[in-house]
């Protein structure tokens, strides 16, 4: 374990930029946390959490994929790919840092999804356990330690220090690479664990176990008579996909540039009515389906397909935005019921 | 960077059949003039028109056919308007092959085949039929029943008549929904055809066409004795990717794009009918 004096900290960040893009959560002016590129003066926020995910660093919401020449009857296909330089990202939280492994089981598997790679292969992730989990925070129910927090480097804060640990070779190589850290106690995070862990149980989400959703079948929580209540007030507007860190449905859609068409895709969300629209008809018209499907995948059908792993972190981003005040632990609650 | 499926290659079409008042067949290949890629019948590509869109197609075309692949398209919608609007030798841009295709090398294998479609559902069906025909030593006999609106709406047509038809070991039988003029075949909807045709229990089926065709033909075949577990189909949802990545084509945890499009009914009955 790696230790500098929290006064040094931009000392450290000043380093690690020197060498490559460093994005770390700063004071976004609406009492939130934001990721920014650091440079001289950023101050590091040690808000709960973003309020926006981590998500956006390996799979913006808007992403180029190629482009194409159209001339007459002729077309040219351009492969606008470019290598990603390399980035670190500072101040992940735990349940953030999960949410790339659950990304990870649908773009990394086959067939790879290159632009989301290229990007992992050049982020290298530094996580920052939780000081201060808030009321709306749940990662514990899937197992999520936020006193561990994984990720290349795992970071903790105490009163006077910040704290760091290598976690893959890739983040042994860059605290080495840090000159102005000092070597620090195996034992150091300990008091800071077990003040994290104190805090983690009282929290009024401490309880909850998403085990109940193992106990029925796909078919019995896909019929269960809870949906029509629970989904009655939502409005559609897709905002629990889009701040959720697990999300990772696209669309892919064309843009006339003036000389050319260049194809991107963009983050789309379940919960809208043209997700399923066919020339032929929809085969979700009503938004209970779609709320329905929403909380399915994340609950029933990613499980199912991932070895039990649930397709939540308990980040609680949901919780604080969705303007009808649904989410995904009400949902839970009413279907184990 | 690694080779990234999404990112299209160009295809050229070659060919354009007219097949019904809104269905033509387009023949395509690359810009070298050869097949774009391999597949296995029932397998689809994703067809692109840049700045339209793009969309999943069932390769109709058999892959013992080794010059060109083909898709008979029928015209519903923003793209496939376009694509019905090109004259041979337009460029489109194609990627795949994607999804499981039909099991023509396992379940299929040996077996005694009964192909059931209602109008354009003959598309995906056209490449097992053609398949079966080209290598007759591993299957057992065809039965071949197809139906649409009326004789015009007969996709295929002419292969039908002329090459199905005057095939040793296949036997088709056509029916149209409405009496015409000069049509003195049998009139009438798939689902009563089949019961009425009562065909050999023993046959692994594969069915395509309109979900309440399906649906209705799915049903009376039940009441005939025919098991779930011996009809394959295949499916067709939104889709962006095609492989399982975008999120949109799922029933229950299955994806149509890489888990299907071909299923069993018995594997459908296990998820939501949301399809």
């Amino acid at each position: 374990m790696k230790k500098i004096s929290l006064d040094k900290m931009n000392e450290l960040f000043a380093a690690i930029a020197a060498s490559q893009t460093l994005y770390l959560p700063v004071d976004d002016g609406k009492k939130g946390a934001k990721f920014d590129a650091w440079k001289e003066g950023a101050v590091y926020s040690t808000a709960a959490n973003t309020s926006r995910s981590a998500k956006d660093f390996f799979f913006p919401q808007v992403e180029d994929m190629a482009s194409f020449k159209v001339e007459g009857k002729e077309i040219e296909v351009i492969d606008t790919r470019e290598e990603t330089e390399d980035f670190v990202v500072f101040g992940v939280r735990a349940c953030d840092a999960k949410s790339f492994e659950i990304l990870d089981s649908v773009y990394l598997a086959d067939p790879v999804d290159s632009y989301y790679e290229n990007r992992r292969q050049h982020g290298l992730i530094m996580t920052m356990a939780c000081n201060k989990p808030t009321d709306t925070c749940f990662c514990s129910a899937f197992g999520i330690d936020a006193a561990n927090p994984a990720g290349d480097i795992s970071c903790w804060m105490t009163d006077s220090e910040l704290l760091l640990e290598a976690c893959t070779e890739k983040g042994e190589a860059l605290l080495n690479a840090l000159s102005m850290l000092e070597d620090a106690d195996a034992s150091a995070a300990d008091d800071t664990k077990a003040a994290i862990k104190s805090i983690l149980g009282k929290l009024p989400l401490a309880n909850l176990s998403p085990d109940g959703m193992k106990q029925k079948s796909l078919m019995e929580f896909f019929g269960s008579d809870k949906w029509a209540e629970l989904s009655e007030s939502c409005l559609g507007c897709g905002t629990c996909t889009f701040v959720c860190p697990t999300c990772q449905c696209y669309d892919i859609r064309d843009y006339d540039t003036g000389h050319g068409v260049m194809r991107y895709r963009c983050w789309d969300s379940c919960m809208y009515s043209d997700f399923t629209l066919c020339a032929h008809g929809n085969t979700r018209t009503t938004q209970l389906q779609r709320f329905r499907q929403r909380f399915m995948h994340k609950l029933v059908y990613y499980p199912d397909n991932n070895n039990g792993v649930f397709g939540c972190v308990g980040c609680g981003r949901c919780m604080r935005s969705c303007p009808i005040s649904m989410n995904i632990v009400k949902v839970m609650k009413a279907l184990e019921g | 960077m690694r080779e990234e499926t999404l990112i299209p290659k160009v295809g050229v079409v070659t060919d354009i059949r007219q097949d019904t008042p809104d269905v033509k067949t387009f023949r395509v290949v690359g810009l070298d003039g050869k097949k774009v890629f391999e597949h296995i019948p029932g397998q689809c590509a994703m067809l692109s028109v840049p700045g339209v869109g793009e969309g999943m197609f069932s390769i109709t075309s058999s892959p013992t056919n080794i010059e060109f692949m083909e898709f008979s398209i029928k015209k519903c919608g923003c793209l496939t308007s376009w694509l019905h609007m090109m004259e041979v030798g337009q460029q489109i841009t194609i990627r795949g092959p994607y999804g499981n295709g039909f099991p023509v090398e396992s379940d299929l294998k040996g077996k005694d085949l009964l192909f059931i479609a209602g109008g354009i559902g003959l598309a995906p069906l056209r490449s097992v039929i053609n398949y079966v025909r080209d290598k007759k030593e591993n299957y057992g006999s065809v039965h071949i029943i197809y139906g649409s609106r009326s004789m015009d709406d007969l996709v295929d047509y002419k292969e039908i008549i002329e090459e199905w038809c005057t095939d040793a070991g296949v036997t088709v039988d056509l029916t149209i929904d409405r009496p015409q003029e000069g049509w003195d075949g049998h009139v009438g909807f798939i689902p009563s055809f089949v019961e009425e045709l009562k065909p050999d229990l023993s046959r692994t089926v594969l069915i395509c066409g309109p979900p309440i065709m399906i649906k209705f033909t799915l049903d009376g075949m039940k009441k005939l004795g025919f098991k779930e577990s011996q009809v394959f189909t295949t499916m067709e949802l939104r889709m962006k990717c095609a492989i399982g990545k975008c999120g949109r084509c799922n029933i229950g945890n299955k994806y149509v794009c890489k888990d299907g499009p071909v299923f069993r009914f018995d594997q459908l009955a296990e998820l939501p009918d949301e399809y």
